[in-house]
């Protein structure tokens, strides 16, 4: 597994660091089974670290997950995506996600986009992800990706912080 | 009740999400608000993940008597930390009027069919993503996440995209010595494990028709590994004896859930169930399935017989039809955690047990265990395991370098006897032999 490129050293580019990962990343990977007895906060320290283990101890808020085909394939544990959330990363980004992940990372506002040209992108790369436009902005290549657009009745959910909040909401909004 | 209109030809996918619709019919695509008829949880996912999001939320369970809660993922307790995880899901059962709590019973996927908690027609959401085995029983059974299942238990409801169909014909029997499991490792390696993601399978033809209930669950169950939303094989007598057994209510209506002939699918493959050669995966995904002939001589540490799609009474069967008057490989300890409480009894009345444990099986208790690297039979560094489970993936059952090989119990039981990966078929033809 490829790790991320140092700092460019262009003090000029914000957005978080891209850490890049092949295709078929599973949720065994994201959250090992032998620490799901434990808190979010411990078994996100073990994140992809049969992968890349630096990934858990070197990932900072803002950084994004890039993969390719089928982010996220296997169990349903939604810790899969909650270690992710618990590490910072911003947004994964991949060419396809298996379905309870996507739905998982959703659930949990962390926005996963489907970006074709997911490939493009290089460990380490700056990125700003706007997921509300359907679009990823990588600063290192300046460059432009555009993504599949996120269904609104998700944005929505997105943008009140994810599936509980935006119960909570409907909820409170059925009672008045 | 919805009708659907002539001349509007539906799969079965599509006539059961339409149904929990509301709608006459539905197109692949369209985003639909779906009731559900049956949510069910597990120790893992359920309780300990729920019960504060419904406390937030501030409501009970929008109908406790259409929720099933399995602990299946840490039984029995090993620690102070899985015992405080069983406790508190007692608790929520008693708390939140869950009369359909199973204990220690079994694995959620065989527990819910054996005890009668499925039928076809039914649109059951599941916090697990081997829920799909549901599909077996001719049920839309789809797995989902924690946050996901919290938002149906307090409303009974889910959108769901409604899937495109693969259809999956098996025409001719499968040989001797091979099984459901086969057939699935064979697909996976075929078609890959995003092959049908977002979508649903159906499995149909001779050799699907002749499966019994068993093993029709591991096709459903292991239409997950290819990515499926649901896995279905649509019902007939074999499906409705075995649900009326299990005390569930058949609808008068079964007959309806079939795809209609000139029903629309994403994709049409068949294939030979004659032809097919036992399947072994290699570490460390099941797509990395071929004829066992074709992974050379690899010795083993372990053979592992458990799991919600390897460790039913029909895998025991299989295990045994191998170990009879045979002996594990001194170098191999051989594990077997029966799938449920019932397996472990109906093995027991018919001398499985004993053929298993004379073989020199070690039995571990009924529950995920191994399978998903939470309970006892997890690996050490380097070591190598065949598995008649779902999943092979980097670091799932113990060490990260552990190398786990899928097949079918005959296989996993032959390779235990030789100490290395082997065919089971000469060991059952040499007993076939024995027995003429």
């Amino acid at each position: 597994m490829p790790a991320p490129a140092p700092n460019s050293g262009d003090a000029a580019l914000a957005g978080g660091r891209a850490w890049v990962f092949g295709d078929n990343v599973d949720t065994d990977a994201l959250a090992p089974g032998l620490y799901m007895k434990g808190p979010i906060g411990a078994l996100a320290r073990h994140c992809l670290e049969a992968l890349d283990p630096r990934f858990a101890r070197e990932a900072r808020p803002g950084d994004v997950v890039v993969a390719g085909r089928n982010f996220g394939m296997g169990s349903s544990r939604e810790q899969a995506a909650m270690a992710l959330k618990a590490l910072g990363i911003a947004a994964v980004v991949a060419k396809s996600f298996a379905r309870i992940f996507y739905r998982n990372s959703m659930n949990l506002a962390l926005p996963a986009l489907v970006c074709p040209e997911a490939g493009s992108i290089m460990p380490g790369d700056r990125l700003v992800v706007r997921a509300g436009e359907g679009a990823v902005a990588n600063l290192t290549q300046r460059k432009r990706l555009a993504c599949e657009p996120i269904p609104p009745h998700l944005l929505a959910m997105i943008a009140d912080g994810g599936l509980l909040p935006h119960l909570a909401k409907k909820l409170r909004a059925a009672e008045a | 009740m919805s009708t659907v209109p002539v001349g509007m030809p539906l799969t079965l996918a599509e006539k059961l999400v339409a149904k929990a619709a509301g709608r006459a019919s539905v197109r692949p695509g369209e985003i639909v608000i779906a009731k559900v008829d049956l949510a069910m949880i597990h120790d893992s996912g359920g309780p300990r993940r729920v019960e504060p999001m419904l406390k937030e939320l501030g409501v009970g369970i929008w109908d406790p008597a259409r929720v099933v809660l399995v602990s299946d993922h840490f039984t029995p307790a090993v620690d102070a930390e899985s015992a405080a995880i069983l406790d508190l899901t007692r608790k929520f059962a008693r708390a939140r009027g869950v009369d359909a709590f199973y204990d220690m019973q079994g694995i959620c996927h065989v527990v819910l069919p054996e005890r009668g908690h499925l039928s076809p027609g039914m649109f059951v959401a599941g916090g697990d993503s081997h829920s799909t085995t549901g599909g077996a029983f001719g049920a839309f059974m789809i797995g989902i996440g924690a946050t996901e299942m919290a938002g149906v238990l307090a409303t009974g409801e889910i959108w769901v995209r409604v899937p495109a169909t693969i259809r999956i014909e098996w025409t001719g029997r499968l040989g001797r010595g091979l099984a459901a499991k086969d057939i699935m490792l064979f697909l996976c390696g075929r078609l890959g494990m995003d092959s049908a993601n977002y979508m649903a399978v159906e499995y149909d033809g001779e050799a699907v028709r002749a499966l019994p209930m068993s093993e029709r669950m591991v096709l459903a169950n292991m239409a997950a590994e290819l990515g499926a939303k649901a896995g279905l094989v649509a019902p007939d007598q074999i499906t409705i004896d075995y649900v009326a057994a299990a005390g569930a209510r058949v609808g008068a209506d079964w007959r309806r859930w079939h795809s209609d002939p000139e029903a629309g699918y994403h994709i049409a493959h068949r294939f030979d169930a004659g032809a097919l050669a036992p399947q072994v995966a290699a570490p460390h995904s099941p797509e990395n399935a071929a004829d066992v002939s074709a992974h050379g001589e690899v010795a083993i540490d372990q053979a592992y017989i458990g799991a919600c799609t390897g460790a039913k009474l029909s895998d025991l069967h299989m295990a045994a039809e191998v170990l009879a008057g045979r002996k594990v490989a001194r170098s191999v300890r051989l594990l077997v955690a029966p799938a449920s409480a019932r397996t472990t009894q109906a093995a027991a009345a018919d001398g499985t047990l004993a053929t298993l444990t004379d073989a020199g099986a070690v039995l571990l208790p009924s529950g995920c265990g191994a399978c998903a690297g939470y309970g006892a039979g997890v690996l050490a560094e380097n070591e190598v395991c065949i598995s008649a489970t779902a999943r092979n993936f980097k670091g799932r059952m113990g060490h990260a370098s552990a190398r786990v090989y899928l097949a079918s119990p005959f296989t996993v039981a032959a390779s235990a006897v030789a100490g290395r990966i082997v065919d089971p078929r000469p060991m059952l033809a040499e007993r076939d032999a024995r027995r003429c």
